[in-house]
């Protein structure tokens, strides 16, 4: 598993073919729904198509997530335990409001790790934010949980929250996701964007993870596979950046080497966050 | 367990099984439908008998309309149509993490 | 007797015929044959009302060998309206020896049933036809030739045709015919070229009927005995069905986005390298990433070969490829423009792919891309039987093409339950001695033999396996399928491009 995640596929929980083949393809992670993509008919039988695929198929170093259904849904309780029981990597909570929904979640993903024998704070968390309550609270669900990766903006239900639609500059988006990128950060935690659902736009599609790369993200939710190579060409460092990158952890080789507290490179001091983004600049170069 | 109402599980789609699964009066009566019935159908057979017999039931009816379906498919289909048939308040035993 | 991909070719129905012993031909000379010819008297009409009274001038009698073409592919009427009326008259015990057959001839199956057909040469069978053969409704086995194959068996005489019943979109009442004017046009003609200039009596049947002479003169006046005209001979929609749709199919993409690395890394992309890529979603996304490389890499290709689509048109009028040898046409665009682009070239089959002529146009490819139904551990292709052994595709021109510098197999790693990458492939149709890279979207294999590949497509960011881990990986995917039971009938013989066999096809047990 790399360090990187800039593409989350989403999977629909019931859908076989899709299930099996989501290993071929080049994303950082999956994310497998049982949520808005399974009928409420449905949920026991995506649930146990998900966990049998995560303990049969190999889908190699990937990230493997799974979107739940809610706890107030019905469901949430066995899609935990099902998940756990299948040592899933991720837990995704959908429409997060508070930084309690993400407690009372990992108050029952703990049960059930000791229920079921995995080790108590091994499951990791990611939070949806999709209205407008969860993104005035980003920073308190930002920092509820040691086990969250990352939040989320899920557009889709935001933008029917706020009263409007999405729109080809995503104006009406630029709150929430300045919200969670600043939540994000302070945090130390991960950001990640929404899908873009029109396949066929590919200019439009670039042009949102230009602009959310400009903004700091982490990375997307795609929903197919042509939308990965796009999005890595995008987040792909600059020959500049790169080479930067590497003679950041040069300087600091040499400093250790020479036992030399002070690590400088052209005059101006390394310290940690920037030997952080060196790293990950690599990295991602190393990836794309 | 025992197989108390009839109940059906996936879809006709590629890559997936349809189940119909029922109660019997004595043993185990399977039918295959499938897309690789000369690759893979006697191997479908054994593989629902002993999903079956793991879940100690010893008298169902069983019509699979396979489409190519992978084993954890076929299982997953299986055990969502016993649940669904075996009656109310019936929870999925999700084991230990081995 | 044991051949050299390892095919028991029982010595029963063997014949005359040599068993495959490698793509290297060791044919020194050949004699071909003439055909028998009519002279025409000075005043005589070719004009005949129908396809009924035409089958009265020519004598046609039981046991003879009757051809037809499929450049109207999966749009053709002509076989099935031309079979009928011979049925009705009563004929039996005839060879039919089609350029191919597709899934609107199952009609056949009945004339089989009848009698009237009793031996048939082909390059595919499919749908109810193919079915009904692999359960072992012909007495004699089928014959199974390639493009190339089949004009080198019409020139060597191992097809004798009698009478040739030709479908033309157009043609003068002398008998100047082409497929690019008329009400239903199919482009090219070049497979039909062969029989026109090798059968002893050639009917052409046609739509739309032009003033003389017309040109182009694809077949020329001078073979042709018969005209008839028809209300329809084809749908011309029907030439792309199945062919020419762009995939949006995320596993196709990703198959054909490592075949252009395949290329594009190869040492065989550069100014005047040639290509033919065949049919079906991959291979047209194949065609466009090409395209779109070429173009960002100031890369011009000197021809393309095969089959033709609507995306190496528009390569062409891009001049990213100087030259297009058009032996078929995929696509009803394609077929247009054969007409209109002067450097859109029709050839025969011949001159596409036969071994045993002065130089066919496969000799000078470079790359070529094909498709798979099976690939098996020692690279051999089978594109003709399904994996539950039932005759299900075509060769087309699969072997022809495939002693290119570079074959490429570009096939999905599994198809649904089914594993492509296999221990044995049920029909043998393309030795893997002419194999070099297997295409599959986790990654690529290649031929061993091929050390420069190897070492060129090394540390560029394609993953390579060896074809044992491919093999491997599917079977992880799938489970191991239970080998097929066949009884010992023989159904089919498959011939390879210079006549040798090259495999056998078994009745399916059932």
């Amino acid at each position: 598993m790399t360090n990187l995640r800039r593409t989350m596929m989403f999977v629909p929980g019931n859908h076989p073919a899709m299930i099996r083949d989501a290993s071929i393809y080049a994303s950082d992670s999956i994310m497998f729904d049982l949520e808005d993509a399974v009928s409420p008919f449905e949920k026991d039988s995506a649930r146990l198509l998900v966990y049998h695929a995560l303990k049969n198929v190999d889908y190699g170093e990937k990230e493997l997530i799974v979107r739940i259904n809610s706890l107030n849904s019905g469901f949430g309780f066995d899609d935990i335990e099902a998940m756990i029981a299948a040592q899933v990597d991720v837990i995704r909570l959908p429409k997060t409001e508070t930084a309690q929904d993400v407690k009372d979640v990992e108050e029952v993903i703990e049960s059930y790790e000791r229920k079921l024998g995995r080790e108590v704070g091994s499951t990791k968390m990611m939070a949806a934010i999709e209205c407008a309550k969860g993104t005035l609270n980003a920073l308190e669900i930002a920092k509820s949980s040691k086990r969250l990766i990352g939040i989320a903006l899920g557009a889709e239900d935001y933008v029917t929250n706020m009263k409007t639609r999405r729109y080809p500059d995503g104006n009406e988006l630029l709150f929430a996701r300045s919200m969670i990128i600043h939540a994000a950060r302070s945090v130390g935690i991960m950001a990640f964007d929404t899908i873009y659902t029109d396949l066929d736009n590919v200019e439009g599609f670039k042009a949102e993870v230009e602009l959310i790369h400009q903004l700091g993200f982490d990375g997307k939710s795609i929903i197919n596979p042509r939308q990965i190579k796009i999005v890595n060409e995008i987040y792909r460092p600059t020959k500049k950046e790169i080479s930067h990158a590497l003679d950041v952890i040069k300087a600091i080789e040499e400093a250790n080497e020479k036992k030399s507290g002070v690590i400088a490179l052209n005059g101006k001091m390394i310290d940690k966050p920037i030997v952080e983004r060196a790293k990950y600049v690599l990295s991602l170069a190393n990836h794309s | 367990m025992e197989i108390i109402n009839q109940s059906t599980s996936g879809t006709l789609e590629s890559s997936d099984i349809q189940i119909i699964l029922g109660p019997n009066k004595q043993g185990i009566d399977i039918d295959i439908r499938s897309s690789v019935q000369k690759q893979f159908g006697e191997h479908i057979d054994m593989l629902i008998r002993k999903i079956l017999s793991d879940k100690m039931i010893e008298n169902a009816k069983v019509l699979a309309v396979d489409n190519g379906a992978l084993d954890c498919t076929i299982q997953a289909r299986m055990e969502t149509a016993i649940y669904r048939s075996i009656g109310e308040n019936q929870r999925v035993d999700w084991g230990v993490v081995e | 007797m044991i051949n050299r991909v390892k095919r028991e070719i029982p010595e029963e129905v063997r014949g005359n015929n040599k068993v495959f012993t490698g793509v290297h031909t060791d044919c020194k000379v050949v004699q071909r044959t003439a055909p028998k010819v009519r002279p025409i008297k000075l005043d005589e009409e070719k004009w005949v009302a129908s396809i009924e009274e035409v089958i009265d001038k020519l004598n046609l009698s039981d046991g003879m060998t009757i051809s037809f073409h499929h450049h109207f592919r999966e749009g053709d009427y002509i076989i099935n309206l031309v079979m009928e009326a011979i049925a009705k008259k009563g004929i039996k015990n005839l060879t039919i020896a089609p350029s191919s057959l597709t899934n609107v001839h199952a009609p056949l199956v009945h004339h089989i049933k009848t009698g009237v057909i009793t031996n048939m040469t082909t390059s595919g069978l499919r749908g109810e036809l193919g079915e009904a053969i692999s359960n072992g409704i012909m007495k004699e086995p089928v014959r199974l030739r390639s493009h190339g194959g089949r004009a080198r068996a019409i020139e060597s005489g191992d097809i004798k045709i009698d009478v040739a019943f030709l479908g033309v979109p157009s043609t003068d009442l002398y008998g100047n015919a082409n497929g690019v004017k008329g009400k239903t046009i199919c482009g090219s003609l070049g497979y039909a070229q062969m029989d026109a200039k090798y059968a002893d009596q050639v009917v052409l049947l046609t739509d739309t009927i032009l003033p003389y002479p017309n040109t182009p003169i694809s077949i020329a006046q001078t073979d042709v005995d018969y005209i008839v005209e028809l209300d329809k001979i084809g749908d011309s929609d029907g030439i792309g069905i199945g062919a020419t749709r762009f995939t949006t199919n995320p596993k196709e993409l990703q198959i054909a986005e490592l075949v252009k690395e395949v290329i594009t890394k190869s040492v065989y992309f550069k100014n005047g390298f040639s290509f033919q890529t065949g049919t079906g979603g991959a291979a047209l996304a194949v065609t466009r990433f090409l395209a779109e490389e070429m173009k960002s890499n100031n890369i011009k290709a000197s021809f393309a070969l095969g089959g033709i689509t609507k995306p190496m048109l528009t390569m062409l009028e891009e001049n990213l490829v100087d030259t297009i040898l058009d032996v078929q046409d995929f696509d009803k665009e394609a077929a247009i423009s054969l007409g209109k682009q002067e450097r859109q070239i029709e050839i025969s089959a011949s001159y596409y792919a036969d071994p045993h002529n002065k130089g066919a146009a496969v000799n000078q490819l470079d790359v070529v891309i094909l498709s798979a139904l099976e690939v098996d551990k020692d690279f051999n292709v089978n594109v003709m039987t399904g994996s539950d052994g039932v005759l299900r595709g075509a060769i087309g021109g699969h072997c022809d093409a495939a002693n290119a510098k570079m074959t490429i197999i570009s096939a999905p790693l599994v198809r649904g339950r089914i594993p492509t990458i296999v221990d044995r492939v049920n029909t043998v149709i393309t030795p893997g001695e002419s194999v070099d890279v297997i295409v599959t979207e986790i990654g690529i294999a290649i031929n061993p033999k091929r050390r420069d590949l190897i070492a060129s497509l090394s540390d560029q960011g394609i993953p390579i396996y060896t074809i044992d881990a491919l093999q491997e990986k599917a079977y992880g995917i799938t489970g191991k399928p239970k080998p097929i039971e066949y009884e010992d009938k023989v159904v089919a013989l498959v011939e390879y491009r210079d006549g040798t066999l090259i495999d056998k096809v078994l009745q399916v047990k059932q």
